[in-house]
């Protein structure tokens, strides 16, 4: 605490990578975020995205079946996200 | 245990004859493959693309058949799936298990597909008159995986005998 106010947060940026549907939808197949959240976390980067409004609420809403991989392994609400991280949104799965 | 994801077609005999080449313990192999149909909720498809996502799917593929070789007593397992723009009647996937006996070769080749159709990041998108669209993940196919939870626990115990 006492530190907190002179140490800058470092960003932490992320790749993100939009795919199928959600790619069409938000009309690119990926971008460099900067993640808000101390520490950022799965939960706090959905929120963020969906404050941009519109189709972004609407494709991220509670409920909507969108998955989360971090660096390939599927990841939970509160899996930390460091700096680097490729974060990827899935929509449910349809192949085979 | 191989896992390919590729553009190009496959040939079934070819990579079956590969599978079981000199293994004398193999005495089944199950195999199933997957098609493109012209017909999807009664609207005509003609062309269907399949999308992945590189070093996540081949990684999502591996961890089914290293499931499937925990749970069944099978000698090796292929799984084969293509991405890119497909026809109705082309091939889309292949699966296949060689084991000593057909009960785990069966068993093992359907818990690796019901579990592909709900775990392995592939999507599927179909070219109808009405325009493009991705297909919707079925309410099935949760089931169908659902079903190897319920018998991870039945089968096993019964078995000390």
């Amino acid at each position: 605490m006492p530190d907190s106010a002179n140490s800058p947060q470092a960003a932490v940026t992320l790749r993100l990578v939009y795919l199928a549907r959600l790619r069409d939808a938000f009309g690119m197949a990926g971008e460099s975020f900067a993640a808000p959240g101390e520490p950022p976390t799965v939960a706090t980067l959905l929120a963020a995205l969906r404050a941009r409004g519109g189709v972004w609420n609407e494709e991220l809403a509670a409920g909507r079946a969108v998955r989360v991989a971090v660096n390939h392994e599927l990841a939970a609400a509160g899996t930390v996200l460091a700096a680097g991280d490729e974060v990827a949104l899935l929509p449910p799965v349809t192949g085979g | 245990m191989t896992v390919r994801v590729q553009t190009d077609d496959f040939d079934v005999a070819h990579e079956i004859a590969m599978l079981r080449a000199g293994d004398a313990r193999v005495g089944a192999v199950a195999s199933f493959i997957g098609t493109v149909r012209d017909v999807n909720d009664a609207t005509a498809v003609s062309t269907m693309s399949l999308e992945h996502y590189p070093g996540m799917t081949e990684k999502a593929l591996e961890a089914i058949v290293a499931e499937a070789r925990a749970r069944f007593d099978i000698l090796d397992a292929l799984v084969i799936h293509r991405v890119g723009t497909l026809q109705p009647t082309d091939q889309i996937v292949l699966v296949a298990v060689t084991s000593a006996h057909r009960g785990d070769a069966f068993d093992a080749c359907r818990f690796v597909m019901d579990y592909l159709k709900t775990r392995a990041p592939f999507w599927k998108k179909e070219q109808t008159a009405g325009g493009a669209r991705w297909v919707d993940a079925r309410v099935g196919d949760d089931a169908a995986a659902a079903r190897w939870e319920r018998d991870a626990q039945g089968p096993t115990s019964g078995q000390a005998t």
